[in-house]
């Protein structure tokens, strides 16, 4: 029911039925004003259940928003906005909510107490997995996922202040207040969609006027400052080092495929204020989970702030002064108050209602929602008729997020709650309510202290104007439960019960963590928000210890439910990874080269011509450009290093295994890179382009990785070396131009020519391309007559047209990465599918690479005993001796009749491929005692792909072991 | 977690690449033997309390620098660069 009228309203649909609303308001309010009080059905007994509160710590009111890929469970109806056109469904309910066939389940509950599934369902053992757990896995559970795509946008926010406010109650406006005026950059942060926190909800003045009114004024002048940044529908959610925390921020406005739906913050603050106020705690008695029994605040926040009457006839139940004020307020607002139930035997009479002193509830009916309550009072027992039961059991701090590092709140019987530790969190003040201040002025004093002592801290001079409000004691004596039989609910969102905490009691799990565990109690979306004192309350009850030596459980981020998609907002698909694009990308995609990732770069694969149907056709022509004529290939992904310096030589001494500083200025020389514990970590070239000036190269892979080496190298290890390391792999674009026409090719587009004789194997040095300064290497990754030339970037693309051109006119043309792997495995040459992280310089027959006249990182360790074992599994050659079989890699090797089971595996496939030039299926392989087997015929089992075949053990190298081909 | 990098100034730990103990920044001789090899290589301590880590500013300024760090409070007490570390 409303109680005053809206000044506009909007359609949305409730399980498909249309409800009125105002737009802005919860969900949760519409629903009480239209009289729906049965909202969902828990989670285990698929109980009817309503509002139980009007905040995020909601335990019942969760549904579902949208449908398809839009679909978002587990939402609060307390917090989300109504918006004309929102579809919002129930949850956990079937056929309907109101006609629930699991509500079944409430009939067995004797049966299905906490950790029934350690003690029941045992027999027999296999339909555990089979049959029971999968029904009760169906039965039980909150909202459903949609199992699409999230279609949905998230955007990330990085945010960065002097002060972050969180919470922007009396205290958290006071702390921003203070410290913004003092001048600090001030953050302040509330998850609801006005700020103003229970001021919004109470009826009280400051400063002599209506709250709200003092609210609006505050928060103008807050606006008005340029140092403050307002961020209402903004949940802190977690704190973490260094004054680092998380935030959600909701975003609402018209549906919008542009527009995020949330965006996930993460803000560095030099201080903060923790002003996240308290939460109200239930009572346990039986049946108080019927819809319409609801916390009291809740239900003046829905009465003060909405305009919403949650029942026509109401009742309250307390042990503190809350009750009354309720009780004021439902008058004031002209709502019928059928009596305060106080179970305080001398409880101060505050208005023209009936008081029940020393009272309790005792029990309640209504099927789908309350329809009247048994109290048990001083003069006896009645039966009330009611629609509303607001129930207050006192206040907890919201004492969370100062125990996100470690920090463990403090008990005090004064006020039977628990509150923050001091300095639990470096640099975080805690004020008002959440320190347990629970009186407006107090939190207003509070919350200009913690504003002082966080703009002192940063030298600031902040000058506080203390506003009057209303001062009041907090007058509570304690009560977790109403003594009696029935089923006392404690924890409505996981329907855990008195007994089951007694249960667990019993079992002798006198832990609050253990308790936890077995009952469930605490877990799910809203992580125990009203239930965990109580509980912990009546644990420590049950076991003869008092709260706080029972301690709590870890509170532990995030504060709220945060979705996946917001903390990763932006990493979906594409966004996973950034894409690393060489020069020829376009030309490639033109050319319709299916992309393979290497690292984050993408290369092209192959070149397709018409008429080709699959890859092996295209990659063997293209290795016969190179084996014949003259092929092309962009090799610009691999890592370019330049390293200067006066000991520029010396630094790469000491990272390769073999001399550098020999290398003469226009030569080239294969370099081997070791680990400090004497494993291979990459191969590449050296090129010394001057006394002081080397440019090496890496493997794609790894570029990233030897980069980091190097400075440790340099800055770690050895900074008495002056040489500086600085990585040009974007800098160039780099092409291999092979095969027997490799020189002529080049000569077309050189501005001088070159010879064999001024250009052998291994040279380096500048040339010009076309007036453009280029380098051009001698090396080979294929065995063949082969240059690689690079030239600036901007420069690849027209050089990459070019040289195609020409190699087409060469009879070649250009080559991807397939038969770049084809035309070096049959050289034995290596990749990292071979310097793989586990292999060594002797595995790999490179023992001899490793100077000893000199130190390098590695070299000490790579003379283990057991790196040097014959036995190891090293590299050999295989090749297929079986017609028509094909060796693949990932395949394990045994003996030629050995059984191909693990413990009979004596090495495994690296490489593999079908050699063009040999017309043989080749592969490298590791094998134990490798080099010592050649000749042998062993057994290749790839059981993955279902492939056994015999192959023939051989040297590595296939084709032109004696590099005569190379050096043409 | 935020970072003090010598060059840059606090930046998030995100910027950083982690190497483990500054034990690496003392490699010994290559002849000092397996015990001395094997205990920079592998041997590290747990400390409850305060640490000397080594840490890569790799999505900055490429500094590698010794981060001191108490494990129990998480607090960062301080960050030299690597070369110019004590060893």
């Amino acid at each position: 029911m409303r109680l005053r009228e809206p000044p506009q309203t909007v359609t949305f649909t409730f399980d498909g039925k249309p409800v009125q609303g105002v737009p802005g308001e919860p969900v949760a309010a519409a629903l009480l004003a239209s009289g729906i009080r049965l909202v969902g059905r828990s989670f285990k007994y698929h109980r009817p259940r309503g509002v139980l509160t009007a905040g995020s710590e909601e335990p019942n009111a969760l549904v579902t928003v949208g449908q398809g890929a839009a679909q978002d469970p587990n939402v609060r109806a307390t917090t989300l906005e109504v918006a004309e056109g929102l579809e919002v469904f129930s949850q956990n309910g079937w056929p309907s909510l109101r006609y629930d066939a699991l509500a079944v389940n409430d009939l067995f509950a004797p049966f299905l107490g906490a950790g029934f599934y350690y003690k029941t369902f045992m027999w027999p053992r296999s339909f555990w997995q089979k049959v029971y757990e999968p029904a009760i896995r169906r039965a039980a559970g909150l909202g459903r996922l949609s199992g699409q795509a999230n279609a949905d946008r998230y955007e990330k926010a990085f945010g960065f202040c002097d002060v972050l406010v969180i919470g922007a109650g009396p205290a958290g406006l006071m702390a921003a207040l203070t410290a913004a005026e003092a001048g600090a950059d001030v953050i302040l942060a509330d998850e609801d969609s006005a700020m103003g926190g229970r001021l919004l909800r109470e009826v009280e003045e400051v400063d002599g006027k209506p709250a709200t009114l003092w609210v609006a004024d505050v928060l103008a002048r807050l606006a008005a400052l340029p140092n403050v940044r307002l961020m209402p529908r903004t949940t802190v959610t977690g704190a973490y080092d260094q004054g680092t925390f998380g935030a959600l921020e909701r975003i609402t406005g018209p549906a919008n495929p542009d527009r995020p739906l949330e965006c996930f913050w993460r803000i560095v603050a030099k201080r903060s204020v923790l002003a996240a106020g308290a939460l109200e705690r239930p009572i346990a008695f039986a049946d108080n989970d019927r819809p319409g029994i609801m916390l009291a605040g809740a239900v003046r926040s829905y009465v003060n702030r909405w305009g919403v009457a949650p029942g026509k006839s109401v009742t309250v139940f307390g042990n503190n002064d809350d009750a009354h004020r309720t009780a004021r307020d439902l008058l004031a607002a002209g709502v019928k108050v059928a009596g305060v139930i106080d179970s305080r035997p001398d409880p101060v009479m505050q208005g023209d209602y009936p008081v029940f002193t020393a009272g309790c509830v005792t029990a309640t009916r209504g099927r789908h929602g309350l329809s009247s309550i048994t109290i048990t009072h001083q003069g006896g027992t009645r039966v009330v008729q009611t629609d509303c039961l607001a129930v207050s059991g006192g206040w907890n701090p919201n004492v969370h997020l100062s125990c996100h590092m470690n920090g463990r709140p403090q008990w005090r019987e004064d006020i039977a709650a628990f509150v923050p530790t001091t300095d639990a969190i470096p640099g975080m003040v805690c004020a008002g309510a959440c320190d347990g201040v629970f009186d407006t002025q107090g939190c207003l004093q509070a919350g200009a202290d913690a504003g002082v002592a966080v703009a002192g801290g940063l030298g600031l001079k902040p000058k506080v104007t203390l506003p009057a409000a209303e001062t009041r004691a907090y007058a509570i004596a304690p009560l977790w439960e109403v003594p009696g039989k029935g089923r006392k609910w404690v924890d409505f969102q996981n329907d855990v019960t008195v007994k089951d905490i007694a249960s667990a009691a019993q079992e002798n799990l006198r832990s609050v963590e253990h308790m936890k565990r077995y009952t469930t109690q605490g877990m799910a979306p809203d992580q125990g928000k009203s239930s965990n004192v109580v509980a912990l309350a009546m644990l420590a009850d049950l076991t003869g210890r008092g709260i706080a030596e029972t301690g709590t459980t870890t509170f532990r981020p995030p504060y709220v439910p945060v979705s996946i998609a917001a903390m990763g907002a932006g990493g979906q698909g594409k966004g996973f990874a950034p894409a690393r694009l060489t020069t020829t990308h376009h030309p490639s995609i033109a050319a319709r080269a299916p992309m393979v990732e290497a690292g984050l770069w993408y290369r092209a694969s192959y070149f397709p011509l018409e008429g080709e149907v699959n890859w092996r056709q295209s990659c063997d022509r293209e290795a016969g450009y190179v084996r014949k004529a003259v092929g092309v290939c962009d090799v610009s992904s691999l890592g370019k290093i330049d390293v200067q310096g006066p000991d520029a030589a010396a630094l790469l001494d000491f990272v390769y295994t073999n001399r550098m500083s020999s290398l003469k200025v226009g030569r080239v020389r294969y370099g081997l890179m070791l680990r400090e514990d004497g494993f291979v970590m990459d191969d590449g070239t050296v090129a010394r382009l001057g006394d002081r000036h080397f440019v090496i190269t890496t493997t794609t892979a790894a570029a990233g990785q030897v980069m980091r080496h190097l400075e440790f190298a340099g800055q770690v290890l050895r900074p008495d070396l002056d040489a500086r390391i600085t990585s040009v792999t974007d800098h160039w674009a780099q092409f291999a131009v092979a095969g027997p026409q490799a020189r002529v090719l080049l000569n077309t587009i050189l501005d001088d020519q070159i010879s064999n004789d001024d250009w052998p194997f291994m040279a380096c040095g500048t040339v010009g391309v076309g007036g453009v300064t280029g380098r051009l290497f001698r090396i080979s990754f294929s065995g063949e007559t082969a240059f690689e030339i690079a030239v600036p970037a901007r420069y690849g693309e027209s050089l990459f047209r070019q040289l195609a051109a020409q190699a087409r006119t060469l009879g070649g043309g250009l080559y991807g990465m397939e038969a770049l792997n084809v035309l070096r495995i049959e050289k034995g040459f290596l990749t990292h599918a071979e310097l793989h992280g586990r292999t060594t310089a002797f595995d790999l027959g490179l023992a001899r690479m490793i100077d000893r006249s000199k130190d390098c990182i590695g070299q000490a360790a790579a003379r283990r005993p057991g790196l040097l074992d014959p036995a190891r599994e090293r590299l050999v050659g295989l090749r297929a001796v079986e017609e028509g079989r094909r060796l693949t890699a990932g395949a394990y090797l045994f003996g030629k009749d050995a059984k191909a089971t693990s413990v009979n595996s004596e090495g495994y496939v690296t490489s593999a491929c079908y050699s063009p030039a040999l017309d043989c299926y080749l592969g490298l392989a590791f094998l134990k005692n490798g080099p010592e087997r050649h000749g042998e015929v062993v057994r290749m089992v790839n059981h993955l792909r279902g492939v056994d075949t015999l192959a023939e053990v051989c040297g590595p190298v296939f084709l032109d072991p004696e590099g005569e081909r190379a050096r043409g | 977690m935020r970072i003090e990098c010598p060059y840059c100034g606090e930046r998030d730990r995100r910027e950083f690449y982690y190497m483990g103990d500054a034990v690496a920044l003392d490699r010994p001789a290559v002849d000092a033997g397996a015990q001395a090899w094997d205990d920079y290589l592998h041997n590290r301590d747990n400390p409850a309390g305060s640490v000397r880590d080594l840490w890569y500013h790799e999505a900055g300024c490429g500094a590698w620098i010794v981060v001191s760090r108490d494990t129990l409070t998480h607090a960062v007490q301080g960050s030299v660069l690597a070369a110019e570390a004590a060893r």
